[in-house]
Parts: C-alpha cells; sequence; structure tokens
C-alpha cells in the first residue's frame, strides 16, 4: 500500500521534544512512526488486547479514574462525560474531533500525521468502553498528509483485524469512518461538526436540547472527543490510572500538548506535564522555548488560543492549570500559545484575531454576524489611524452587547488593574462571537495606551447621516 | 403546589404567577400571559431556532439570573422570569443596534413600512440612534426568487423564517442560506426558483421587507389598508384569511392563525387571486343574446334580463329545468336557490357538483372526520386526488402531522402525487382499482392491514382521477365502511362552498339540513309549502336529458361544465342543445360566453354570509369591498326570479336567510346568527349531524384495458386555466400548457421520442398533443392535467364509462 504514503513530510515537523515523559508523542521520533509495522513493534494495540480482557464498564472506571481531561479547549473530563449517555438508547457514536482550527493551534495534526494508529487504538478503546457502534473520524478539510496518513491506517487496521467485525476475535465489533472537513472554524464546535457530519451546512445547534451526550449524530446519544484526548487512553489503558495521575497534578493530571508560536526562539509543539508545568517553563526553559527571539522583553502572550483573553509577563509563573488560570482571567482552551515580544504592535495584532473571527461567524446569530465585522471595521480604522478616542468606548460597547456584563481579564499590578475571572456572559450561540471580542477587551485593558496613541490627535468623530437607499 | 395540574408549571414572570404547560417554550408561556417579549426569529408555528437573540430575558432557575433566549428555554417550575431588567434592556437595545447596523433603512419605500417588526421593536425598545458610520452590505436589490416573490437582502435580517417554513412546512427547500459571516445571505439554488405552492407565506413572516410578493409590490401602504376577517373559498378547506383594501380594490390577502384549519398558513392561490376579483374583465351589466344575430350578446338592464329568464323557466316547465353549480356560492345564496328550485320552480333538477364529486348522500352519510382528527389519527388513509394539487392546506396539515410523527399517512393511487414525499407507504394501484388494492391488503398479512383494523383510521376520500367514474370513489367508501368500521371520513371535494352547496340542498335528492327529499322537516314543509317527492337529476343526468332535447332550460349557478365537467362532449351537445341558457357568473367564462342570458353576480370579497368547508365547519365571509357595476347576489337574483314566477322566497337578507336556515335545516338547528357572529365562530362552527342514508350500489370492476390503450389518469393541477386564476395577472403565467405524461417504455413501443408531438385518440376526440416520458408512471397509464391553458382532458373523458382509455400514434 505504499502508494497511499502520499506526500512526505521529512521529519517530525513542529515537535521539539524535552525532559517531560512522553505518553503521546513516544513514538514521534521514528521516521516511519505512522506505519502499523511500527506502532505494532513499539508495543501498538496491546492496550486494546488488554481493554477486550476487562469488562466495558472497569475500562471506563479507568479512565475516570484517570481524570483524563478534554484537550479540545474545555477541559472536561471524557470519564465524566463517557457517563452522560442515556442508558439503554442505541446506537450511540463516537465523533472524533479533528478539526483543529483554533488560532495558533496545530498539535491534533501532528498526532494524526505521526501516529494515526495510536488514535485509531484509543478510538477502540473508547467505543469498548461506552458500548459505542461506529465513529466517525472528522479530519480537518486542509490536512491532506493527516487524511492520507490516517486512511491508509485505518486500511492496514481492518485488514489486521483491529477494527470491524469481531475485532481481534472477540464479540465486540465497530467501523470507523473517516470524514474530510470542508474549512470553517466553527465547524469544530461539537455540535457544528455533528452537523456538518450530517451533511448540513456548520451551524451550532442549540443547548438545550442538543447536548452531544443524550441528543446528538442523527438525534443519538454521541460522544464528542478530541483527537489529543483519545490519544491518550492507549497508554492510560497499558499503564493504569494510578501511572497516569503520578505525572502532573490531582485536577490536572498526566501531560499535555502546547503549540507555541510567535516571538519566541524555538516555536513548535511540545508535551509539557500538566498542571505543574509554568508558561515561564515553557518560554523560557532551555529545552523548551528558550526564551524569546533576540532577546527582546516578553510583552504579551495568549495562553489558551485565538479566542483567550491574554496575559502579560505578570502572569508567567502561573502553571497549566485551569482552577489557577481561570481566576487569572484567561483559560488554557485549546493549547496554543502564541508569544508577542516587545516590537508588537498590540492593536494590529488584536485586529488580526478579530478579522479571524468575525471572518469565521458561521453567520446564525445576530451579535457575532453583525457585532463581529462592526468591531473588526472599528479596529481596523484605529489600526490605520482614522479612528477616534470615541472609538474605543465604542469597541467596548459593541463588545457588551455579545458579552454582557464584566469581561475576563488579566491583572496589571503596575496600573492598579485586578483580574476579573472566568467565565463571561454571552447573547451568542456558541463562542465565536466572544472570540472576536476576546482579543480588543485584552488589548485594550492592558496596553489602553498603544491605542490613544494611534488616535491621538484625531477629532472625535460625529454621526453621518445615513443616505436612504432606494 | 396544592393546586398543581399534571403537566402544568408555575413560572413566575415579572412579578405574576402564570401557569404555563410543561415543555412549552417561555415566549409562548409569557404572550399567553400577556407579556410582550420582543422577538425576530422566533414563530409559533415552527420550531425555535435562537438565532435572532431579540428575546433574550433574564431567567433566574435557582443560580441567580441569566440572560437567555426565552424562545429557547423551556418554562419549569418555579422559574423566575424578568423581562424587563437592566440587562435585558440593554441585550434589546444592542440587537437591535446590530440588526440596524446593516439595515438600508429603505423605509420609506418599502411594502413592510409601517407594520414592520423591526421598525416597530426600534421604536419600542431600540437606541435612540446608530453609532455605525462604515459602509453598509450591498446587494443587487431586489432580485426575484420566484413568480411571485421578489428578495432584497440588504433588508434581509436573516432570521431563518422564510427558509425554516420552506424547509420544514412547505417541505419544498428550495432557498437557503448561502456564504457566512457578515456575508451570510438567503439565495435560492443557482437556476432553481423558489417555485413553492407557498411561497406567499414567507412573505407574510417575513419581519422585515426583505420578501414582497409581485402581486401586492407597491400597492398600497400599510396605514391606506382596511381590513377584515374573512375565509377562502377558492377550495373546501375554508383557511381563514385576513382580506384587505385600498380605495374600494382587493389588494392583499394575509393568513390568520386558527388551530383547526389552517395554522396561519395560505396556498399561493388562494392567497393571490385576489386580482380576479379586482379585473377588468369582470361582468357588470346583465347580457343577452342579440335575437338579430346569434354571436352577439348585448347589455341589457335587470329588468329585461330577469324577465327573459323568468320566461324561459315558465316555458321550460318543472321537469324541463336543470339548475347546475353552486358551489362558488355563499351557505345563504346557496339556500335561497334551493328554496327557488324547489318550492317555486317545483324541479329537483339540481346539482352543486359537476361530475367530479361523490353522490351528496354518500358525503351526507359517512361518519365526519375533522383536519384535526386526521393530523392524529395512527393512520390516515388517502384515497382521492393529489391533495398538494387540490387541497392545498390539507396536505399541508397533513405533511406537518406526518413529518412530526403524529400520524402515519398512506396513499393508494394510480399515478404519484405530490404528498409521496412524506407518505409511509405510496400503494400504486390501476385507475379504478384503489379498492381492489385495499381489500387485497387488508385480507393479507401486511402489518398495515393490523394498524388498519385496529387503530384509529381517516380516510380522505375523492376522486382520484377525473377519467374514472365515481364508481371507483363509492367502491372504495363502501370496503372502507364495511371493513373498517371505526373509520372516519374526510371527502376531498374541491370546489370552494361545495360543502355547504350540499348541505343546502344544492344536489338531487337531498334537502337542506342533510335530510333526504322523502324526509323533509316540518319546519321546511312548513315555509316552503311544497317540496318535490321525486329524487332529480344530477350534473350528468341533467346535461344528456339537454343533449336528448328533454331539458330545455339550463341554469348555470356560477358553472363552467365545458371547462369542469369531465366530458366536454355531452357538456358542449348540452349547451348547444338546450333552448335557453341561463348563466349566472363573474366572468365570460367558455360555458357563460354560450348563454342566453347572464346574470352578472358578486365575486369574493364583495359578499358577506358564511362558507362551509370540507369537514362540515361553518365560518363567516365578510364583505370588504363595493360591487363594480350592478352586479348582485345569486340569492337577490333567486328572489327576483321568485316574484317574476309567481312566488315569494320572502327572503330579505343573508342575516334572515341563515336565521331561516337554521329552523329549516336539522343538522343546523342551534347554530344561530348570534353564534355565526360571535368569536366562536373564527375557527369555524362544526356541524356533523345528518340523517341521510346511503345504500351502497354495487360496482363492476373496471374492464381490463386493451393491448393497445393506455388508461388515461386525470388530475387537477393548483395553477390551471380555473377562472380565478386565468382573470389573476400574476398567476395565468403559472398554469403550464399540457403535456401528456406516459411511462418511456410505452413511448418506446411505440416508437415516440419523448417531447414530441403525438396524435390522441380517444372514442370522444382526437388531438395532436405534446407527449413526454415519466418513469414515475405505471406502464399502461397515460398522465393528462385536467384543465390546463388550451387544452383539458375532457376532451377525451366520457363520463358515462368506468374508465377511459387513450391510444396515442405518431404524427
Ligand atoms: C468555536 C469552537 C471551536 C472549537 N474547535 C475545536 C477544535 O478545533 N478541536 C477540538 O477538538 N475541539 C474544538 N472545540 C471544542 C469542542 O466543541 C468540544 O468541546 C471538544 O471537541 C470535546 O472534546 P474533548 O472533551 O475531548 O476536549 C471548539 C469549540 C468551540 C466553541
Ligand atoms: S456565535 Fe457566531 S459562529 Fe457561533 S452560532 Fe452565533 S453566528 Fe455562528
Ligand atoms: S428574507 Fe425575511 S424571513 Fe427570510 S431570513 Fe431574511 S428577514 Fe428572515
Ligand atoms: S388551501 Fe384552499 S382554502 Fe386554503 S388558501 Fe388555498 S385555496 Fe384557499
Ligand atoms: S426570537 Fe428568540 S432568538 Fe429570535
Amino acid at each position: 500500500m505504499s502508494e497511499m504514503l502520499g506526500t512526505e513530510i521529512a521529519h517530525a515537523a513542529g515537535f521539539i521534544a524535552n525532559e517531560t515523559p512522553r505518553i503521546v508523542t513516544a513514538r514521534f521520533d521514528y521516521e516511519d512512526s505512522f506505519t502499523l509495522e511500527r506502532y505494532e513493534i513499539t508495543g501498538g494495540y496491546q492496550a486494546l488486547r488488554k481493554a477486550l480482557q476487562q469488562a466495558p464498564e472497569d475500562v471506563h472506571k479507568e479512565v475516570t479514574n484517570a481524570t483524563l481531561l478534554g484537550r479540545g479547549g474545555a477541559g472536561f473530563p471524557a470519564g465524566v462525560k463517557w457517563g452522560f449517555c442515556p442508558p439503554g438508547v442505541w446506537p450511540r457514536y463516537l465523533v472524533v474531533n479533528g478539526d483543529e482550527s483554533e488560532p495558533g493551534t496545530y498539535k491534533d495534526r501532528l498526532l494524526m500525521e505521526l501516529d494515526p494508529h495510536q488514535l485509531i487504538e484509543g478510538c477502540l478503546i473508547a467505543c469498548y468502553a461506552v458500548g459505542l457502534s461506529q465513529c466517525f473520524l472528522y479530519v480537518r478539510g486542509e490536512m491532506a498528509v493527516a487524511q492520507e496518513r490516517i486512511a491508509r491506517a485505518l486500511n492496514d487496521a481492518y485488514e489486521a483485524g483491529y477494527i470491524g467485525r469481531n475485532i481481534l476475535g472477540s464479540h465486540f465489533s465497530v467501523d470507523i469512518v473517516l470524514h474530510w472537513g470542508a474549512g470553517a472554524y466553527v465547524v469544530g464546535e461539537e455540535t457544528a461538526l455533528i452537523e456538518s457530519l450530517e451533511g448540513n451546512r456548520g451551524m451550532p445547534r442549540l443547548k438545550p436540547p442538543y447536548f452531544p451526550a443524550s441528543i446528538g449524530l442523527y438525534g443519538q446519544p454521541t460522544i464528542v472527543n478530541n483527537v489529543e484526548t483519545l490519544s491518550n487512553l492507549p497508554w492510560i489503558i497499558d499503564n493504569g490510572a494510578d501511572a497516569f495521575t503520578n505525572i502532573g497534578t490531582e485536577t490536572s493530571p498526566g501531560t499535555r500538548m502546547v503549540a507555541v508560536s510567535g516571538h519566541v526562539k524555538r516555536p513548535g509543539v511540545y508535551e509539557i506535564v500538566n498542571g505543574t508545568t509554568t508558561f515561564r517553563d515553557l518560554l523560557y526553559g532551555q529545552d523548551m522555548c528558550g526564551g524569546i527571539r533576540d532577546d527582546n522583553q516578553l510583552k504579551a502572550f495568549v495562553p489558551g488560543g485565538g479566542s483567550a483573553p491574554w496575559f502579560t509577563p505578570d502572569q508567567l509563573d502561573l502553571p497549566f492549570e485551569a482552577s489557577q488560570v481561570g481566576p487569572q482571567g484567561s483559560m488554557l482552551g485549546s493549547g496554543a500559545i502564541m508569544v508577542m515580544d516587545e516590537t508588537t504592535d498590540i492593536p494590529a495584532a488584536a485586529l488580526t484575531l478579530t478579522k479571524f473571527y468575525a471572518h469565521e461567524s458561521c453567520g446564525k446569530c445576530v451579535p457575532c454576524r453583525e457585532g463581529g465585522t462592526w468591531l473588526e471595521q472599528i479596529l481596523r480604522r484605529v489600526v490605520d489611524g482614522r479612528g477616534s478616542r470615541r472609538d474605543l468606548d465604542l469597541l467596548i460597547e459593541v463588545g457588551e452587547t455579545i458579552c454582557p456584563g464584566d469581561f475576563p481579564h488579566a491583572a496589571v499590578p503596575s496600573k492598579g488593574i485586578e483580574a476579573k475571572p472566568f467565565p463571561y456572559k454571552m447573547t451568542t450561540i456558541c463562542f465565536v462571537g466572544p472570540s472576536a471580542f476576546a482579543p480588543i477587551h485584552s488589548a485594550l485593558t492592558l496596553f489602553r495606551e498603544e491605542f490613544e496613541a494611534k488616535v491621538a490627535g484625531n477629532d472625535d468623530r460625529v454621526l453621518i447621516e445615513v443616505p436612504v437607499n432606494v | 403546589m396544592s393546586d398543581s395540574v399534571p403537566n402544568e408549571v408555575s413560572v413566575n414572570i415579572n412579578g405574576a404567577e402564570v401557569r404555563a404547560k410543561a415543555g412549552e417554550m417561555l415566549i409562548a408561556a409569557a404572550d399567553r400571559a400577556g407579556v410582550h417579549i420582543p422577538r425576530f426569529c422566533y414563530h409559533e408555528r415552527m420550531s425555535s431556532v435562537g438565532m435572532c437573540r431579540m428575546c433574550l430575558v433574564d431567567v433566574d432557575t435557582g443560580r441567580g439570573p441569566m440572560l437567555q433566549p426565552s424562545c429557547m428555554v423551556p418554562v419549569a417550575e418555579g422559574m423566575s422570569v424578568d423581562t424587563q431588567s437592566e440587562d435585558t434592556k440593554r441585550a434589546q437595545e444592542g440587537i437591535l443596534e446590530f440588526l440596524l447596523v446593516n439595515h438600508p433603512l429603505d423605509c420609506p419605500v418599502c411594502d413592510k413600512g409601517g407594520e414592520c417588526p423591526l421598525q416597530d421593536q426600534t421604536m419600542a425598545y431600540g437606541p435612540g440612534e446608530s453609532r455605525f458610520v462604515e459602509e453598509k452590505r450591498h446587494y443587487e436589490k431586489p432580485i426575484p426568487i420566484s413568480d411571485l416573490v421578489h428578495l432584497d437582502r440588504e433588508r434581509c435580517i436573516l432570521c431563518d423564517r422564510c427558509t425554516r417554513f420552506a424547509d420544514e412546512i412547505a417541505g419544498d427547500p428550495l432557498i437557503h442560506f448561502t456564504e457566512r459571516g457578515n456575508s451570510t445571505q438567503v439565495l435560492t439554488f443557482p437556476d432553481e426558483p423558489f417555485s413553492s405552492y407557498f411561497s406567499g407565506n414567507t412573505v407574510q413572516i417575513c419581519p422585515v421587507g426583505a420578501l414582497t410578493a409581485a402581486p401586492y409590490r407597491f400597492k398600497a401602504r400599510p396605514w391606506d389598508l382596511d381590513q377584515v376577517e374573512s375565509t377562502c373559498t377558492t377550495c373546501s378547506m375554508g383557511c381563514r384569511t385576513a382580506v384587505q383594501s385600498s380605495r374600494n380594490e382587493l389588494v392583499r390577502y394575509l393568513g390568520v392563525d386558527i388551530e383547526s384549519v389552517n395554522h396561519g398558513w395560505l396556498c399561493d392561490k388562494g392567497r393571490f387571486n385576489f386580482e380576479a376579483t379586482n379585473s377588468e374583465e369582470r361582468l357588470t351589466v346583465p347580457l343577452i343574446r342579440d335575437p338579430n344575430d346569434e354571436r352577439q350578446l348585448l347589455g341589457s338592464d335587470w329588468g329585461s334580463a330577469l324577465a327573459n329568464a323568468a320566461e324561459a323557466i315558465l316555458d321550460a316547465g318543472s321537469d324541463g329545468i336543470g339548475i347546475i353549480g353552486g358551489s362558488r356560492l355563499t351557505n345563504e345564496d346557496a339556500y335561497a336557490w334551493s328554496k327557488l328550485a324547489r318550492s317555486i320552480i317545483r324541479t329537483d333538477n339540481l346539482d352543486a357538483q359537476l361530475g367530479d364529486g361523490l353522490p351528496a348522500e354518500l358525503v351526507h352519510s359517512l361518519p365526519p372526520a375533522t383536519i384535526a382528527d386526521a393530523c392524529e389519527a395512527d393512520t390516515v388513509l388517502v384515497v382521492g386526488p393529489d391533495l398538494k394539487e387540490e387541497l392545498a392546506i390539507l396536505h399541508l396539515r397533513l405533511r406537518g402531522a406526518a413529518t412530526k410523527g403524529h400520524t402515519k399517512v398512506v396513499e393508494i393511487n394510480a399515478a404519484p402525487s405530490g404528498c409521496e414525499p412524506y407518505v409511509e407507504r405510496a400503494i400504486r394501484c390501476g385507475s379504478g382499482e384503489a379498492a381492489k388494492y385495499l381489500g387485497e391488503i387488508l385480507n393479507s398479512d401486511d402489518d398495515l392491514a393490523t394498524r388498519l383494523r385496529e387503530g384509529s383510521v381517516v380516510a380522505v376520500v375523492g376522486r382520484s382521477s377525473m377519467a374514472e367514474s365515481d364508481h371507483s370513489s363509492i367502491a372504495v367508501a363502501a370496503l372502507i365502511r364495511d371493513e373498517l368500521p371505526h373509520a372516519t371520513f374526510l371527502t376531498a371535494l374541491r370546489r370552494g362552498n361545495v360543502r355547504g352547496a350540499l348541505d343546502m340542498g344544492l344536489a338531487p335528492g337531498v334537502l337542506p339540513g342533510r335530510t333526504a327529499i322523502d324526509n323533509p322537516s316540518s319546519a321546511l314543509d312548513d315555509i316552503w309549502g311544497y317540496t318535490p317527492s321525486m329524487k332529480g337529476l344530477d350534473t350528468t343526468g341533467m346535461l344528456q336529458a339537454a343533449a336528448e332535447g328533454k331539458i330545455r332550460t339550463l341554469v348555470l349557478l356560477g358553472a363552467d361544465p365545458l371547462s369542469d365537467f369531465p366530458d366536454r362532449n355531452l357538456a358542449a351537445e348540452a349547451i348547444q342543445r338546450a333552448e335557453t341558457v341561463i348563466s349566472l357568473d363573474n366572468f365570460l367564462t367558455a360555458s357563460s360566453a354560450q348563454a342566453d342570458i347572464i346574470l352578472p353576480t358578486t365575486a369574493y370579497g364583495e359578499q358577506g354570509g358564511t362558507t362551509t368547508n370540507l369537514e362540515g365547519r361553518i365560518s363567516r365571509l365578510t364583505q370588504k369591498i363595493t360591487p363594480p357595476g350592478s352586479v348582485r347576489d345569486d340569492w337577490m337574483i333567486a328572489t327576483e326570479l321568485a316574484w317574476r314566477l309567481g312566488g315569494d322566497l320572502n327572503l330579505t337578507s343573508k342575516e334572515q336567510i341563515w336565521r331561516e336556515i337554521e329552523q329549516v335545516a336539522p343538522s343546523h338547528a342551534g347554530v344561530t346568527v348570534e353564534r355565526i357572529m360571535s368569536e366562536e365562530a373564527r375557527e369555524g362552527i362544526l356541524v356533523q349531524e345528518s340523517s341521510v342514508e346511503y345504500i351502497f350500489p354495487s360496482v363492476q370492476e373496471p374492464p381490463i384495458a386493451d393491448g393497445y390503450g393506455l388508461r388515461l389518469i386525470s388530475g387537477r393541477k393548483l395553477w390551471d386555466a380555473s377562472t380565478t386564476t386565468s382573470m389573476s395577472p400574476s398567476l395565468r403565467p403559472l398554469a403550464e400548457a399540457p403535456v401528456l405524461k406516459v411511462h418511456p417504455t410505452d413511448l418506446q413501443r411505440l416508437g415516440i421520442l419523448s417531447g414530441s408531438d403525438v396524435r390522441v385518440i380517444s372514442t370522444r376526440s382526437t388531438e395532436n398533443l405534446k407527449a413526454v416520458a415519466d418513469e414515475s408512471l405505471e406502464r399502461g397509464t397515460a398522465l393528462l392535467p385536467f384543465n390546463q391553458p388550451g387544452f383539458g382532458a375532457n376532451r377525451f373523458i366520457d363520463a358515462t364509462a368506468a374508465v377511459n382509455d387513450i391510444r396515442i400514434e405518431t404524427l
């Protein structure tokens, strides 16, 4: 099947090893890490065999005990989520969220490209534990290599009897279907992803009633898990929940993958210890990013994907622990860290992010569809030097229609600004709308002087007459 | 909660305790409690989508107030709601500001201006000014998305109402959102217009002026409109409408939401055919045939026209008279004509149906069902016309019930129908053989047999094809009565007030109030003085008698037998041979143009009174405009004729007529004028009693078609050559030229290319027509719509035959 190999990538692009225990990236150093042969000789599919020896409930319990937090953004424990499937309702499905498209995030891509069998084995374990009869692997449309390699891995695994009827001679049967996305960020949101899988326009469903675990794909109970979440399962079953919880902290055990981009010396994907590694360790550690480029000053960083409120050097010592990051005004989200050094034009950086979310609005709800683009328009004129002081207030006021009340932000002790904790309120259906506002809010709260400099000298705008279109 | 009722919860809305149905949305509970929550996307007859976010209110379920979309949040016991909190107000202002950001503010030139929810809610809940100074979105405006509907994407607020309606209610998902974010827009698919029979509803429910209807665009401003509630009489569904006029011209109908019938929807035919009432072609003065030139009609005065008519009636004598038609009439008009015919002319030759319906006794004797019964029945058995074409809103109701899983629709038909997308089973039978197929199923071990025998069944029975006699429908009804005695019936008779006309006795053998001619009520005997004792002729019988010279004077009560009677040859012979044809009509139709005396009558919108729908539901009609010229109500013409015939109907007004009906018609006893005038009548007053019995005749199975022939199947299309459609300029182009559809194998066998003209031969006529291949038909059958512009299947049909076969040849 070598013709299916397709485009070769030279090496583990983007991944940088360090001293951390390697749970999900263990095979990344092999050139042929994505083949079945390599997977099998490095202990692959042993966890599946082991799981099949146990009762499904016991496998489920093992995962619950491991406190495996979802790596897709919300950080919800996988074992608990699996328990939400209403008993006795069949069929139920597993949907793998491989639509990774949060700005700055590119870790799932490596897991899919470099170790597809690990993901497949994870899917099989989840299906066995929860009694899921079919699995849909939804891979982002643009990720051609990941698609090719998963396709090949699926074929090989089917041929080897790991997928399909009576897996490894047991009574357990499951099919895995590969589905390619069509290129919309919002489809990463689990209910939009389900709509897209069903062949509809990818727009989020309303919750309630559409919590996927009870009403999901084709109206059936559906577990949606992230690629990285599932990739942890073979290790957990192989080594046991205790081994997993021995790494990291009690509330955030194991390791997690983070993708660092921006002004550091070694941007890339790292596997770090959950709960204890701090942002300083990551950005300045010699085995990690190795500090800011050109030894510049760090100005700000986005700690958890483009939609997360920003941090400044004041928050560098926070660990990757949701219970500490939330009260300090941001979130760990998708594990993407974007680093801005002292040379960064903050309003322009905010505009880049806001533009993305405004563009990616699915158009379903008014605050996001209209508000997102309006925010972008106002910010653009500020960045271009055409804005006024009034526009700075307008940005906040428009944002407050999307997210009424206090919006979370970090503390700036030097300016006497205290942190506002997560979460926020919102008038939208999903988080895309608030995400268009988050960068603006952070940038304006933490670096207002940069905005004021841009509008300095401009007259406050007056309302202009809007001519009637005939 | 001591007084807690099951399935009820108690919620607190703005400080007041409100009882709500468990599971209903908060916005609906608030509506019933009289608390208005602003909204754009929510519509009570469609699923909630929570898109506009205008309905956000503070909801406290014990964890503190949270802004929640009230159209998406089901009520829960103990929920506390504040629709006027600071947060709510700020959210509402913000959403409105957002909506106006890209809204063109075309108000001065927008059809919706003055009745626009966006305008109104901006006034009530909006910010005082806009802070938006950038360039708004621009699109080409407006673009036609169908022949009837225009879309202005700049005005659209993307509420998903039209698209949801098209998909969820109409089942025509032909409009959809495209693009995303700021560029999101509603559009049709390339080269596929939004040609839905229900497209006008989207215009009505659009909360802005983004969708406009071609027949109304720029016709009037809302503040110039005058409105009354009435009932559509285009078909026998009886949808509730609001009739709007401006300067004594009808300009718009809107659907009114009543639970029992139309749920607020109208079909496009019923919605837009007001154009016919306004038509320049209306007859406005009586016409009589020029004694010196047979080809000419001369304008006349009522005195001479009525005198001529009375003379012709007297001349012909009781047995020489036939009165055809009456389903266009209101109940009161129908009653007046029934009384005139029987008590003064002393004939029972009268029939509101044109050989296209079912025997009146059968209609009166079947155990009745309501539309709601059908929508809740375990099974709805449809053996009749294509409901989507003939009773469009009944189709919509059944579709809604079936897609929501409230009922299962099973259809037995010789040709595919518009209901197939939602039927549980479509059973294809030979033309005229529905009873045979149904019988076979009932005697098999098919699950359906068990369900029909054990579950509730509503049978929708009517004429599947004009090319088969009513025997096949009678056989189906007989079989269902025998085998499924628990089944109830909706008779799928199509014409406007046909049910009311039958109830008023415009049918041979039945008197007003669903009584047999030999069983008049004593009140009727008293008031009428005379009723014939023998059952008279139905329309087929009258036309035959006229063709044989036995009936000398034919009265056409708004009837056009040349277009509507299944057998055009017979109708033509009858009209030719009759010495005098008197026509009461709005227009010169194929038949009225042949008449000797033409009496112009009032049209829809110009009459008050009542009408009765296919369930037997009586509802009010309201006069909205004054009629043109010297046209008169049909009942007035009846009273005038009575005088000239030396009698007196003693009828003085529609209200007085109704009082008399209530007295003499046993089924209508208790349906007083007061009830008719009351609020109760908005839903319609259901009358289900009947004392008529029907003795099922023994029915022969239709003959087998010979090897050369194709069995003709002919039903009506919504857009056909009917008078009101033809007289409505916006609708006329929608009726397509007729084509003959044949299975491709049959065409191949005859060496005919799909799309070519062929010679069609029946015992009645030989004509040239275009034939096209259609795989969805059964082999050996040919489908031809009944009455399309320029050509009707009635040229081929022999009304006396059980079924009709045709042959086709290459030219
Ligand atoms: C706007 C939006 C985008 C998202 N994008 C992704 C994504 O690209 N990948 C992903 O795994 N989860 C994404 N999520 C989170 C998913 O909705 C879902 O929570 C997750 O897939 C659950 O998997 P987990 O529990 O294993 O983390 C997104 C959520 C939102 C609101
Ligand atoms: S918030 Fe934006 S992306 Fe999410 S549903 Fe609303 S419009 Fe779509
Ligand atoms: S056209 Fe009207 S009904 Fe349709 S989405 Fe736009 S505003 Fe709503
Ligand atoms: S279904 Fe019949 S009654 Fe209803 S609007 Fe259409 S024509 Fe009128
Ligand atoms: S009416 Fe509730 S969101 Fe539109």
